[in-house]
């Protein structure tokens, strides 16, 4: 059979992934966690008395951590699998790339194993991120002079 | 190209599987069994070397110590059969080829034995599911979202004891297959890379022993999964004229499909010799199935040719096992 024959045999015969449901389940998850940080950041304002821009540091960090610590006790893997998107996208996705990487390596070395690989997942979404960040603040300063 | 043996007896085998191959409907035909994923060792590099050395041991405690040992895995610089050999104080010889490592240590072997240089081997074939996912894909904890078509890296070893010493089976004849590239890409459906290496060393085999594919009670492929084996039946079809009927897959037999969290069923070069060595072989023992051939698939798979845009290459090889 020729390349090309052959390779729209396979794409007929690859089953479909059902796009919906996952992307269905992707929202409703990734909206609770938002939902639940909405939550926190109202309840830091209310206990700490402190404003929303302050309280949303607070908010980020304790759903880092509670990532991390699930991803260190080793059920994260088994929740990203079933939640998919919802669970990746959000801030819990690069917490648990960080700290899976640092798991994966640690038995090589402080600086040749965590040091080197901890990064190995999140390290595109720090450089794509600042970059865009970077672009976006260039077209915020050209269009609006840097204050809005 | 084909070869055929007069002089190759199997005489022995050992398998060790891990904690998802012991779930599967195969779980009570292997030697032994561990419920860790370390196996006692401390990294899982280590713990694949160290279930290869096991089964070697427990072959040379039940057979004797073989002239030569033959070993492949799926890591870089063949770290676990390496470390495994350099504790075994045995003439060895590295191989790869992926999945069809096992055949491949077997066809050598044979060789070797048929033309009276050595008299007995040991031909070994591991891979460890979280030692392949580090070094294929992401951190073991990580555990990303793959599609239906991915496979599930076997966890376990097995070994073989190859001799002159006649045995209720033989090694009949052997077929080298080419490396075939269909210009597949993706990575994670190895079924469709590996299918048509593996019926085109089929049709080779065939052809080259003048043999009908009902020739064998069983044709048994390594690991083309659920979609794969599909696939590789529609090009015997297609391509060859040739409708299976006789055939499986020890994919889609080491683990419970619809019940294990496998999509499309297991991988790695332990595939083949954990089906083949505990449930084909007892099968073959009984009498119930008497001739059987075995392709091994291995997809040619480097992380760093598939960043470069480049797909990915296949081979199969095949060997034929019969009851005397």
């Amino acid at each position: 059979m020729e390349k090309g024959k052959y390779q729209e045999l396979v794409k007929k015969r690859t089953p479909k992934e059902d796009r919906i449901k996952n992307s269905i389940k992707a929202f409703l998850i990734g909206g609770s966690i938002g939902a639940l940080a909405e939550l926190l950041v109202n309840i830091y304002m209310n206990i700490f008395e402190i404003p929303r821009v302050e309280a949303n540091p607070y908010m980020i960090i304790t759903i880092i951590f509670v990532a991390c610590l699930f991803t260190g006790i080793g059920f994260f893997d088994s929740l990203v699998k079933w939640a998919g998107g919802g669970l990746i996208i959000p801030i819990t996705g690069f917490a648990h790339s960080v700290m899976s990487s640092t798991m994966e390596y640690r038995k090589e070395g402080l600086v040749t194993g965590i040091g080197a690989n901890m990064f190995k997942l999140a390290g595109t979404v720090i450089a794509f991120g600042i970059i865009s960040a970077y672009v976006l603040a260039l077209i915020r300063i050209c269009l609006f002079g840097g204050t809005i | 190209m084909t070869t055929k043996y007069n002089n190759v007896y199997l005489n022995n085998t050992y398998t060790i599987a891990g904690i998802n191959e012991a779930k599967g409907p195969l779980g009570k035909y292997y030697d032994k069994v561990y419920q860790d994923f370390y196996f006692g060792a401390k990294s899982f590099e280590k713990a694949e070397s160290k279930i290869i050395e096991e089964a070697v041991n427990a072959l040379i405690i039940q057979s004797g110590k073989p002239d030569l040992f033959i070993s492949g895995d799926l890591l870089n610089q063949l770290v676990a059969s390496n470390y495994a050999a350099s504790k075994l104080s045995l003439p060895y010889l590295g191989i790869y080829s992926a999945c069809a490592s096992s055949v491949q240590g077997l066809i050598i072997a044979s060789n070797f034995i048929e033309h009276n240089i050595i008299n007995s081997c040991i031909c070994s074939a591991s891979s460890h599911n979280n030692t392949a996912e580090r070094q294929f894909r992401y951190p073991v904890e990580y555990g990303g979202i793959k599609p239906k078509t991915a496979t599930f890296t076997t966890t376990g070893v097995g070994a073989a004891y190859l001799s002159n010493k006649k045995s209720c089976i033989k090694i009949e004849s052997a077929t080298i297959g080419e490396v075939v590239d269909m210009g597949i890409k993706d990575v994670y459906d190895m079924g469709s890379v590996m299918a048509p290496a593996c019926a085109k060393t089929l049709y080779t085999h065939l052809l080259e022993t003048h043999r009908d594919y009902s020739y064998y009670d069983l044709i048994l492929s390594g690991d083309l999964g659920r979609y794969g084996k599909d696939i590789f039946k529609i090009l015997m079809k297609k391509d060859y004229n040739i409708n299976l009927t006789n055939y499986d897959d020890s994919a889609c037999m080491i683990y419970d499909l619809d019940k294990q969290n496998v999509y499309a069923g297991g991988s790695g070069p332990a595939c083949l010799p954990l089906v083949t060595y505990s449930y084909i072989l007892e099968k073959m023992q009984k009498k119930e199935i008497n001739k059987v051939l075995l392709l091994a698939t291995g997809a040619l798979m480097s992380p760093t040719m598939v960043n470069l845009k480049l797909s990915i290459p296949a081979i199969c090889h095949a060997i034929s096992l019969e009851v005397i």
